[in-house]
């Protein structure tokens, strides 16, 4: 990349490196395991070194996850609307960083890393007006043959681990994050494992962005071993396999039956590279209808005869 | 003198069991590819009633591709078209719906009094449900042109065996998918009944094939590389083992598994109400229902009251002859599953919790169990944990309404729950809180083609009713 | 409190002390969700009563006839012809029980009585300004007491359904203690609701705890002249006060349904509630009632059809 010398000195003056960390429960740690690994761009050059994410953290992880869940599935939907909204908000003041951090993990020209950057905060824009309409889209009354007033709505899941793609370092990364926790769910998302850093630096964003910690959590490192303790872990309900190849996918969706969860299996992706706006698909995935039964009665004790 | 119900038996005559079935292929009846046969008995009597071909892989084989083959001109049917094929099964089930009451009362061993009111009417309900939706489906939410999957594998249980085939055959037919179906190797004969009732309807050969067996060819099905969809309902240990083999293929699944619902009654409960309920959640089907209400939760401060009005309307259930029109308690299914509920009310003992059943004359042959209850019981019982899928009842106190929600909700299964009180927020705090598919207030056990079911957690995923229903069948 | 307070009333002192007290009693009892009970009484209502059983519940059905007539055109001639057919509904077979009474105006008791004269059959008459109860206390009373002079063996009061529904509950309390303390223990006494006036489930519960805390012999649902009378729903519901009253404090009352039964297959049914709720302690006639008038002729003919296997008609039964 031709801004390159950005990362490392301007005006003569020796820039400040960041260190990147995970993002768990609302901080921001380094690996349990102590460990990092080496990030570079397109070209193989040193970028940062990212937290090598272990078993451990992929623990702590959904204990952060699991914690959480109550309070953002009790938040009314307007409420994680105005939180999704304000992501949005918070990125678009970001937004030079992102660009920069897409073009170098990705390769991309400057106009096209723009294009993803931007395409990522409209969707958090168009995911925070879900909030409120998805129930009423695929919840509703059922005309049931009987004396009993019947809905159904949708609910979120639970604890959903997410294998962010691995290629749509950011683009990517939000269009699968977003559907989740729109609905209510919190999610575990293992970054792409070559381009961790824009997913790394979303946790940034999200900690300014009135997300209540453990909502999101995200976790850099080898995408195989993260995912394998989080298909076969008692208390996640449900896993994207969005960023596993095939052989993994496979893997992890057997591991993934013990506890019955939902598993979204690796989708096609369009040729723009999750550019086209995404259907419902993505929440729906990851919500249990519940359908709640009440007797109607009659206002008085007119009865039948036999 | 008192009030005896002499002996009030539906007529056997209606129905006409044959002494020999074969498998439902291609629109043929046809014997095993290996000539294999096993006996289907009556559990209230222990009478063989039928002697019919056993499915195996080959067979499976020559289902799948016949429902392939007629896949392509089936799917390519106006749903209109589709939709009278299925609007006259409905039909042809309710004008045979007394006959296939006395069948499924005699192969299953529950009650003709459910077969006839329950089981039967729900059938032909949910044909006619989805017959209705099959040129509709541009407008059930799944995009402009929905398509269907192509070959629906679909394994069903013994508990409620034509009502579980219509669950499974119906939307799938709907949405223009095609049909293997296995039912359970001990109630093969409504099903078979069931491919008669599609010549009538005059259903184009190969869309409906019905292969009786065990679970080998239930696995065999499952794993068939040209069935794109699998739809299981059954136990929780085989729906896993159903989950993990179609892994990484590109067959959609759906399960709908084990339950251990929690039936909470709080103080202000309707009571009699609440103790009929209870009555229906457990010793509806002998409890052989994966969403029965089989923990009941009970506030601390009515248990005793609650719990005396309980056990006297237990004494005044009716257990015996399924035939009997006054049957209440009918059979077990099987040797298999007596052994197990058996079992598993020796542990509740065992493991300390007070069990009680009302006087109850069992007939000296056939499968069965007395009503049940165990008192006594605390979250760390294994009755307050496993699926005992029998007429046994596991009852545990609560203090608060939190409590009650987390007792309900501690368990990997989320299929139903019930609440009963008469204050309505209440009812809905606990309702939002409840992890479970399907909430029954102030009432239990109802079913409606209309209503989507289905569980949360361990209990399996997808649903089956209403237009939820649909999504299982097609490609969106 | 009236000094002839009736040993349950006696048990439950304290939640007629005050009309507050008492409302807070009737408020505190268990809700009555209606699309659960009504199921019940549909489900009960499909037990299959056969053969030995049905000739049974025919035969116990007929003692337990009120046989009733309650219309302005009432004259001796019809009174007398009820009493005979109470005494022997089947002309043709003298082994059919005797109903369980014959119910008539206060004015008609004197007829009535003499019409059953020498057979076990009562004499009940409706009193308190039945049907509609909207008269003053004394008037009630007199009524009662004109009753019980020519001889009733039960009365049958109807409640100031305006003063329940008013939650007024002590008024109707106090009521009915009155008229109980007129009928002294020489008549029963049979508390009529009108339920399908009081209009919910939840009011029937809590009449029915009233009247049974005032000393009612019976509770009854209903005077026949308003447009829902005896349901199944409603009768199981009032089975299930009498059961828990006697559980709580061990004295029994009688139900009686009354209104709009008309045939065998329904008798038989209620019956069934009788059975499998209040249980076979009520299978009796001191304890169940039907109030009817045009059942005892389908249960005659019924019975005819069980003894000789071939349908009845209505010309052999007799027209009274």
């Amino acid at each position: 990349m031709s801004d390159k010398p950005e990362k490392t000195e301007r005006s003569g003056r020796l820039s400040v490196f960041k260190t990147y960390k995970l993002y768990v429960g609302g901080k921001f740690p380094r690996s349990e395991s102590g460990r990092v690994y080496e990030v570079t761009d397109s070209q193989g050059n040193w970028l940062a070194n990212a937290p090598l994410a272990s078993r451990k953290d992929a623990r702590d992880a959904v204990v952060a996850a699991r914690k959480a869940f109550g309070p953002w599935s009790g938040a009314t939907a307007y409420n994680r609307g105005q939180i999704l909204y304000r992501v949005a908000e918070m990125l678009e003041g970001r937004r030079e960083q992102f660009v920069r951090e897409v073009a170098e993990a990705e390769g991309l020209s400057r106009a096209q890393a723009e294009a993803q950057v931007d395409a990522a905060i409209d969707r958090w824009v168009w995911y925070a007006g879900w909030t409120d309409k998805i129930a009423q889209v695929v919840g509703g009354g059922n005309p049931v043959a009987g004396p009993f007033f019947n809905l159904s709505s949708p609910e979120p899941t639970g604890v959903v681990a997410v294998l962010a793609p691995q290629e749509s370092s950011f683009l990517g990364l939000v269009s699968v994050i977003a559907p989740v926790i729109a609905t209510g769910n919190t999610a575990v998302v293992i970054a792409s494992e070559r381009f961790p850093l824009p997913a790394l630096s979303l946790g940034e964003v999200l900690a300014t962005s009135d997300l209540p910690g453990g909502v999101v959590n995200v976790l850099s490192g080898r995408t195989a071993e993260i995912a394998a303790p989080l298909a076969a872990h008692q208390d996640v309900n449900a896993i994207d396999l969005a960023g596993a190849d095939e052989a993994l996918a496979k893997e992890l969706e057997i591991a993934a039956a013990d506890n019955l969860k939902r598993v979204l299996r690796p989708q096609p992706v369009d040729d723009a590279g999750w550019s086209a706006t995404p259907g419902i698909d993505r929440m729906t995935a990851f919500l249990e209808t519940k359908t709640v039964w009440h007797p109607t009665g009659s206002l008085g004790a007119s009865g039948s005869s036999y | 003198m008192t009030f005896e119900y002499a002996p009030a038996p539906e007529s056997r005559s209606v129905v006409d069991i044959a002494a020999s079935y074969g498998l439902f292929i291609d629109g043929e009846f046809a014997e095993a590819a290996d000539g294999k046969v096993f006996k289907t008995v009556s559990p209230a009597t222990e009478e063989v009633l039928s002697e019919v071909a056993q499915a195996g892989e080959a067979d499976v084989d020559r289902a799948v591709r016949a429902a392939r083959k007629a896949f392509a001109k089936w799917s390519a049917l106006p749903g209109s078209e589709r939709a009278k094929y299925l609007f006259r099964i409905a039909r042809i089930i309710q004008e045979r719906s007394r006959e296939l009451a006395v069948l499924e009362t005699l192969d299953n061993g529950k009650p003709i009094k459910e077969t006839r009111d329950a089981d039967l009417p729900l059938v032909a309900a949910h044909f006619f449900y989805y017959a209705g939706w099959a040129d509709k489906l541009e407008h059930a939410g799944f995009g402009p042109a929905p398509k269907p999957l192509g070959v629906a594998g679909q394994v069903i249980p013994w508990n409620f065996p034509l009502l579980m085939l219509a669950w499974k055959i119906a939307p799938a037919l709907a949405t223009g998918n095609t049909v293997v179906l296995k039912p359970a190797e001990t109630t093969p004969l409504s099903a078979l009944f069931f491919a008669d009732i599609c010549r009538q309807a005059g259903l184009p050969k190969g869309v409906v094939n019905i292969l009786p067996g065990y679970g080998d060819a239930g696995a065999a099905l499952v794993a068939h590389p040209d069935v794109d969809k699998v739809a299981f309902t059954g136990s929780t240990a085989v729906g896993k083992e159903i989950a993990r083999t179609v892994a990484g293929t590109r067959k959609k699944l759906t399960l709908e598994l084990g339950g251990k619902g929690a039936n909470i009654v709080f103080d202000d409960a309707p009571i009699d109400q609440a103790v009929e309920g209870i009555v229906n959640g457990i010793f509806f089907n002998q409890g052989q229902v994966c969403c029965a209400g089989s923990r009941l939760l009970v506030q601390e401060s009515v248990h005793d009251e609650l719990l005396d009005s309980l056990k006297r309307r237990l004494t005044t259930l009716r257990l015996g002859d399924p035939l009997d029109k006054n049957t209440d308690i009918g059979a077990i299914n099987s040797a298999e599953q007596l052994a197990r509920i058996t079992a598993l009310a020796e542990q509740g003992e065992a493991e300390g919790a007070e069990r009680w059943s009302p006087a109850c004359e069992l007939p000296t042959s056939g499968y069965w169990f007395a009503p049940t209850l165990f008192t006594n019981v605390t979250q760390a019982h294994t009755i307050a944990r496993d699926e005992i899928f029998g007429p046994v009842l596991s009852v545990l106190t609560f203090r608060t309404p939190d409590e009650a929600v987390a007792k309900a909700n501690n368990t990997p299964y989320g299929l139903s729950a019930g609440i009963w009180t008469e204050k309505g927020s209440r009812i809905l705090a606990v309702a939002n809180k409840l992890r479970a598919g399907v909430i029954w207030s102030n009432t239990f056990n109802k079913f409606d083609p209309t209503s989507p079911f289905g569980g949360y957690k361990e209990s399996g995923f997808g649903r089956e009713g209403g237009r939820h229903g649909l999504e299982a069948y097609l490609d969106v | 409190m009236p000094t002839s307070a009736s040993p349950a009333a006696r048990a439950l002192a304290d939640v007629t002390a005050s009309d507050s007290a008492l409302r807070r009693f009737l408020h505190g009892l268990p809700g009555v969700d209606a699309v659960g009970l009504e199921a019940r009484a549909a489900s009960l209502g499909t037990r299959s009563i056969k053969t030995t059983a049905k000739a049974y519940a025919i035969d116990l059905a007929i003692s337990m006839v009120d046989l009733t007539t309650l219309e302005g055109a009432d004259t001796p001639g019809k009174v007398r012809a009820l009493g005979a057919k109470a005494v022997h509904p089947d002309p043709t077979d003298r082994a059919t029980p005797a109903t369980a009474a014959v119910c008539v105006y206060p004015d008609m008791v004197a007829v009535a009585k003499e019409a059953v004269a020498g057979s076990k059959v009562k004499v009940a008459s409706v009193a308190t300004a039945f049907p509609a109860g909207r008269a003053p206390l004394s008037v009630k009373l007199a009524d009662v007491r004109e009753a019980m002079a020519a001889g009733a063996d039960e009365i049958d009061m109807v409640i100031d359904r305006g003063a329940f529904l008013a939650g007024r509950y002590l008024k109707v309390y106090d009521e009915i203690t009155a008229v109980k303390e007129a009928c002294g223990a020489s008549a029963r006494l049979k508390v009529i609701f009108e339920t399908g006036e009081l209009s919910t489930y939840d009011n029937i519960r809590r009449a029915s705890w009233l009247g049974m805390l005032a000393g009612a012999d019976f509770i009854k649902t209903s005077t026949g002249k308003v447009a829902v009378n005896a349901t199944p729903a409603n009768t199981l519901l009032m089975l299930e006060a009498v059961r828990d009253f006697r559980a709580q404090t061990g004295v029994q009352v009688g139900v009686k349904p009354a209104g709009g039964i008309r045939t065998s297959k329904d008798a038989v049914k209620f019956l069934v509630l009788v059975n499998e709720t209040a249980g076979p302690d009520w299978l009796d006639n001191r304890w169940f009632r039907f109030g009817a008038s045009s059942l005892l002729n389908d249960l005659l003919m019924q019975r005819q059809k069980l003894a000789t296997g071939r349908y009845s008609g209505p010309d052999y039964v007799t027209v009274d």
